[in-house]
């Protein structure tokens, strides 16, 4: 008993931490395997997947990001009321009676932004690098569930302040659910078949933006969204792991140079030999007969770089939030447009294209987008280059090409569509089926497909198409962004500068 | 050891054992059983969001006695979001709700209307002159209360040349 009693400290810390003295590879494996929060990553991981230039952490800056959103979320949840007549006076008083609750607020709003922005950037460097070849095809498009999870999060977040950004945002988007009613009122559907108005009846819980609209983005923002952002993210890691980590060149461990220390190579090439072990490991067994090259411990190489992310994420965040407030306009008034009124910088580029058409560019090409990126696994299923930033010197001269047309395109555009005009400049009476199948959208979409097929045809391969594609895309949504946060002013008109906006 | 041999009688009918065997069929029913109650709870779930009465005022509002509104007047009601016209003809009401993406529009000085939102513009009739708004702005039903009170519906949209007459 007594002896018990005094080995008390060692037996409970031993119950919990099951390894010996860190002075082994072997114990480094075990404090990997051994712990819950860390065994869902591998016990030792690749040099290559190290560098930062193979991913620039970005993945993982959305996943921490994500967190800060969870946990500033939480907290400022214990002051917000999702009632009409509290909520923006509730939100304000997080700013001027809560200890610490601007500074929640404010981490909370452009950690928001950052995540969208991570997350664009994430699929970018997946894109860029070909890592979504073969069987991490699927997980390419849970990574495309995400992404629309990340920003229904933003969107349904954008109305909680119920001022007159959130509420004006909120109008537009609703009825940009309900514009199918453009195609259906054009074929004579509409009385039978109303898509537009079951969703924005969905999304609103009534025919305005009001108590019902609030408290259903509320539940979608707290409780549904994230709950189904998890379970995604549970998948995405997971394949991650059973896809053999992180995605790498097939030469990768020759562009690393010969794994040596002190003069020496560690592990003696092995005999070349491979063996198969039926049924239970996929592919040749590489590790027998030869030592793990070029992997090391990922306790402490790869959590001690995690940690180092981690720390500049949350450092940078709370910088953001320290330095700039988080907007909050006057309450939202029902009567009184916001004028303009601009949508969350993401969407921007999507107000562009919806002030051309509503369904052509608040549905069609954003599903069109969508379905088209998840479609890229599949349509491109080139292997050869995976693994390697650009696909090599052609495929980065593809790209820049691409983007250097996407741009002169896109500016092209809209010189034309603010200068010269659109259809209903020189035919008023068009009927809007034309405006919906003809318009600068639209105009967009098919001219990125004939440049992309063109090079798709000329390179003979898909990989190269596929580059030029994106590219278009990426370069058309930083442009048309950039050009409806700061070039649109009062009433949707061109401004070059916001000085120059009326005073009304 | 070897088995006596069976009794053909007791066996179960060889059309059926060749079609589905007894433990699958357990199996399938399990599984088809599961299926459905998913299914069934899903489908009965997802009717939720949608009640049988949206929680909204009527769509029928007054706007006051015919002669709040003096002959070749357009008096526009902010809190409804609508404009009364009155002219030789009679009553009109033009609803300033944006048909693009639902914004209200402000009425400019020569009587025209521009929507703050993506640009729409309408002539001081409601057509649409330029921009995205896929339809003219609408003109809403007038009815007269018994007392004489004019009744605005915003349920119901009417042509440009229907007049309520005073």
């Amino acid at each position: 008993m007594r002896e018990n009693l005094r080995d008390l400290p060692r037996a409970v810390r031993g119950s919990i931490v099951r390894h010996g003295a860190t002075d082994s590879d072997r114990t480094r494996s075990q404090i990997v395997a051994n712990n819950f929060f860390l065994h869902a990553q591998s016990a030792r991981v690749h040099k290559h997947s190290l560098r930062p230039s193979t991913t620039w952490g970005l993945g993982l800056i959305a996943l921490i990001l994500f967190a800060i959103l969870c946990v500033t979320g939480t907290l400022l949840m214990v002051y917000y009321k999702p009632s009409v007549d509290q909520a923006y006076d509730s939100v304000r008083d997080l700013g001027f009676i809560v200890p610490t609750g601007r500074m929640m607020r404010n981490v909370h709003r452009w950690a928001a932004h950052g995540m969208v922005l991570v997350v664009l950037a994430h699929m970018a460097r997946v894109f860029y690098t070909g890592s979504y070849g073969g069987r991490r095809a699927f997980n390419w498009v849970v990574g495309m569930v995400l992404l629309v999870l990340t920003l229904g999060l933003s969107f349904t977040g954008y109305l909680l302040p119920w001022d007159q950004l959130a509420y004006w945002a909120i109008t537009i988007g609703a009825n940009i659910a309900l514009s199918p009613r453009e195609v259906t009122d054009a074929l004579g559907l509409t009385a039978t078949f109303d898509l537009g108005g079951l969703q924005k009846s969905l999304l609103l819980g009534s025919s305005t933006v009001g108590q019902e609209a609030l408290i259903r983005f509320y539940v979608l923002h707290i409780v549904l969204l994230p709950v189904v952002l998890v379970a995604f993210l549970g998948v995405h890691f997971w394949r991650i792991r059973k896809d053999g980590g992180l995605n790498r060149p097939a030469d990768a461990g020759a562009r690393l140079g010969p794994d040596v220390r002190n003069g020496r190579a560690i592990f003696p090439e092995g005999s070349g030999k491979t063996y198969g072990l039926m049924a239970l490991v996929r592919g040749r067994t590489g590790a027998v007969d030869r030592g793990p090259e070029h992997t090391v411990s990922a306790w402490p190489h790869l959590f001690q770089a995690e940690m180092l992310v981690l720390v500049l994420t949350t450092l940078a965040m709370l910088a953001l939030g320290y330095l700039f407030d988080a907007p909050l306009k006057e309450l939202a008034n029902p009567s009184v447009p916001e004028n303009p009124a601009k949508a969350p910088w993401y969407f921007l580029g999507l107000q562009e294209l919806v002030s051309y058409s509503a369904f052509a560019g608040g549905i069609a090409i954003p599903a069109i987008a969508v379905l088209g990126l998840m479609l890229i696994p599949y349509l491109d299923r080139e292997e050869e280059t995976s693994g390697r930033w650009f696909a090599g010197p052609s495929g980065r001269r593809i790209a820049a090409l691409s983007a250097v047309f996407a741009a002169a395109f896109v500016v092209a555009m809209l010189w034309f569509t603010v200068s010269v005009g659109w259809i209903r400049s020189w035919f008023p009476a068009s009927p809007q089926w034309v405006i919906t199948l003809c318009n600068p959208g639209t105009v967009y979409v098919v001219a990125f497909a004939l440049w992309s097929a063109a090079f798709a045809r000329r390179t003979r391969s898909t990989r190269m198409g596929a580059m030029a594609l994106f590219t278009c895309f990426l370069v058309a949504f930083a442009i048309l962004t950039y050009f409806a946060t700061f070039l649109r002013g009062p009433n949707w008109d061109f401004y070059w500068s916001s000085s120059d906006w009326p005073a009304h | 050891m070897t088995h006596p041999p069976k009794d053909p009688s007791l066996e179960p009918s060889a059309r059926f054992r060749r079609e589905v065997p007894r433990r699958d069929f357990l199996g399938l029913a399990a599984l088809w059983s599961f299926l459905t109650t998913g299914v069934v709870m899903t489908m009965g779930a997802l009717r939720l969001p949608m009640p049988s009465l949206f929680p909204e005022t009527g769509a029928k509002f007054r706007i006051g006695p015919p002669d709040r509104f003096p002959p070749g007047s357009r008096t526009r009601l902010p809190e409804r979001g609508i404009l009364v016209l009155r002219d030789e003809k009679g009553f009109r009401a033009l609803d300033l709700v944006c048909t693009h993406l639902g914004c209200i529009t402000r009425t400019e000085p020569d009587g025209s209307f521009a929507c703050p939102c993506h640009g729409s513009r309408f002539d001081a009739e409601g057509n649409v002159v330029r921009g995205p708004a896929p339809s003219r702005l609408r003109f809403l039903a007038i009815s007269r209360a018994p007392n004489g009170d004019l009744v605005v519906d915003r349920g119901t949209a009417v042509g440009p040349d229907r007049w309520t007459v005073a």
